[in-house]
């Protein structure tokens, strides 16, 4: 992996399930090419704090379905570019998952993990192992397909294609 | 080995027998994007080398999120995909010619068979049209643009067979609500849907896209009604699924006696039969979306309406699902009926559903609406309440003031 960095020693902000892009970013606040304004509204309707505690390389951590809803790209790009530097999830909603790879955003599905808030993370990105240093748990995350792979490996779609030019399996 | 419709289109798309779990590239029949996803999209079309699509009559843009623009900074955006659009000579529908999934079936730009991809999570409604249908985001969309075509996991299939027929006064909307109450919003998460059965049977094209719309409410990456009793102006072969098709999940409802359905804040999957929320005050009543803006949508709030005055403690929002709705509902005296009870009407388009204008619900109030989302700040307001239900529920209680079972009005 030559586009993102592969190891993130961080801190996790932990909620709960289904929490839907709406939550994430707001519809109001979607149509802007200006990804700062994206970043000061993230979670708000969620966790009115989180855009204010959240530091650059933190890792979000939900529960099952995250992203549900709305298609806006918006959503993974307000959480990088707040500073998120991975998403934890039990399940991902389909449309976000394949967002969040597309524009960078490292997503790691972990069915039964147990991750709190403030649990301290130790991940391996390339091999999608996650070391809770709090709780002394590790897990490994569901293997990502093959070309999600490589694209996330190119920092994202936009990267893949220039490089490529059109796709391949 | 037998094969669901899902897999049967995208065989027909890649050339070869596929089936679920496979990875493919796939050519598509047609891509758009919404005003809130094609910036986005012009942008990353753009970084990633893109000069041309790659078919300007199989590509479309649409502004009807924030339609008319709102702001300046919306008003700069508009600007931006009619400029794109012009450059690459395909077609931007403008401000008031509808809802990006009603004008892309109205206009043909999706047919039976089709894969389609639109840059908007309710892709799926072409569904009703026995067409595969997914939404993605910006980036992926640019690059379906960029290339014509999509990387797909080809999904496995959960079939929902419905029994039975709906009753009088109970309608596609109420039988969706009632399945993504069962199936859940994560329940389908991944998987295709296919909807078959009595229930669906005799449903006007209106009614399946109802129907397919709410797919995306399960988590589904598409969601297809079967073929059977479908009728469009034009001949098609339909594609129906194998008998020996394999499917991961099958659910059975008999829905013969179905009684209108309300999905209560905060998630679309919290459906209750409408008899739990009967008295609920409202303040708000709206009709109009991708989901339930169409004609027969207008025509059973007007037979509700006719010759009386909605609740003067409720506003009321009309907003047809395109021009050639409104104008079908200017014509037959529907759209007479409801402003002489009261309604107020909007430019055809999303209207308040995504929360950017056009009806913005002030703290503490209670909306009844006929869309498909109420998660919370879904209309703008984290501390408003949004309820769901059909157009006959929503069209009742803001004549009653309160959520009220509209079959009274009915049969």
């Amino acid at each position: 992996m030559s586009g993102v960095q592969t190891t993130i020693k961080a801190k996790a902000h932990a909620y709960g399930d289904h929490i839907d892009t709406d939550r994430i970013i707001p519809g109001k606040y979607t149509k802007t090419l200006d990804l700062s304004t994206l970043a000061n509204h993230v979670l708000e309707d969620l966790d009115p704090n989180f855009n204010k505690i959240v530091k650059q390389g933190d890792v979000l951590v939900a529960g099952i379905n995250f992203g549900c809803g709305s298609s806006r790209e918006q959503a993974p790009l307000a959480l990088k570019q707040a500073g998120v530097s991975v998403v934890i999830a039990k399940d991902f909603a389909r449309i976000f998952f394949r967002n969040a790879i597309n524009i960078g955003l490292p997503v790691l599905e972990i069915a039964d993990h147990n991750i709190q808030k403030g649990a301290e993370l130790d991940i391996d990105l390339k091999e999608g192992i996650v070391k809770d240093l709090t709780a002394e748990v590790t897990y490994t995350a569901t293997k990502l397909p093959d070309i999600m792979i490589d694209i996330l490996g190119e920092g994202g779609l936009v990267n893949y294609l220039t490089k490529h030019g059109n796709y391949s399996l | 080995m037998g094969q669901t419709i899902s897999e049967k289109i995208i065989s027909n798309h890649v050339g070869r027998k596929v089936y679920a779990g496979e990875l493919v590239i796939s050519e598509v029949d047609g891509c758009m994007a919404s005003d809130t996803t094609g910036p986005l999209t012009i942008k990353a079309f753009r970084e990633m080398g893109g000069k041309k699509v790659f078919d300007p009559n199989k590509s479309a843009l649409i502004i009807d999120h924030a339609a008319p623009s709102p702001n300046e900074r919306i008003a700069n955006l508009h600007k931006m995909m009619r400029d794109f659009a012009k450059e690459q000579g395909m077609r931007l529908f403008e401000i008031g010619e509808g809802i990006c999934h009603q004008v892309m079936v109205e206009n043909e730009y999706v047919k039976p068979g089709d894969i389609f991809i639109g840059a908007d999570s309710h892709t799926p409604t072409y569904g009703a049209l026995n067409a595969f249908a997914c939404g993605v985001g910006s980036t992926d969309l640019a690059a379906t643009m960029m290339t014509g075509k999509i990387w797909l996991k080809v999904p496995q299939t959960i079939q929902i067979n419905c029994s039975g027929r709906l009753q009088e006064g109970v309608t596609a909307k109420d039988l969706i609500l009632f399945l993504v109450g069962k199936v859940t919003v994560s329940g389908a998460t991944y998987q295709a849907i296919e909807f078959t059965g009595e229930a669906f049977e005799d449903l006007s094209l209106a009614s399946r896209m109802t129907i397919a719309n709410m797919s995306s409410e399960m988590g589904a990456k598409t969601g297809i009604v079967h073929p059977r009793g479908l009728e469009l102006d034009y001949d098609f072969e339909a594609i129906t699924p194998d008998e020996d098709a394999h499917y991961i999940k099958t659910f059975d409802f008999d829905v013969s006696g179905l009684e209108p359905q309300v999905s209560a804040p905060e998630s679309p999957d919290n459906v209750h039969n409408i008899s739990n929320y009967e008295g609920t005050k409202i303040n708000y009543a709206f009709i109009g979306t991708c989901c339930n803006g169409r004609l027969e949508d207008l025509d059973i709030a007007a037979e509700i309406l006719k010759g009386k005055k909605i609740h003067p403690d409720v506003r009321m929002v009309i907003a047809p699902a395109s021009q050639s709705v409104l104008l079908d509902a200017m014509g037959n005296g529907t759209m007479q009926t409801l402003i002489e009870a009261g309604a107020s009407l909007i430019t055809s388009g999303c209207g308040p559903c995504v929360g950017t204008h056009q009806g913005v619900p002030a703290d503490g109030e209670v909306v009844i609406s006929a869309a498909n989302r109420n998660f919370r700040g879904r209309m703008g307001n984290p501390n408003s309440n949004i309820y769901l239900g059909a157009p006959s529920t929503v069209a009742a209680s803001a004549l009653e003031g309160q959520i009220v079972n509209p079959k009274k009005y009915l049969v």
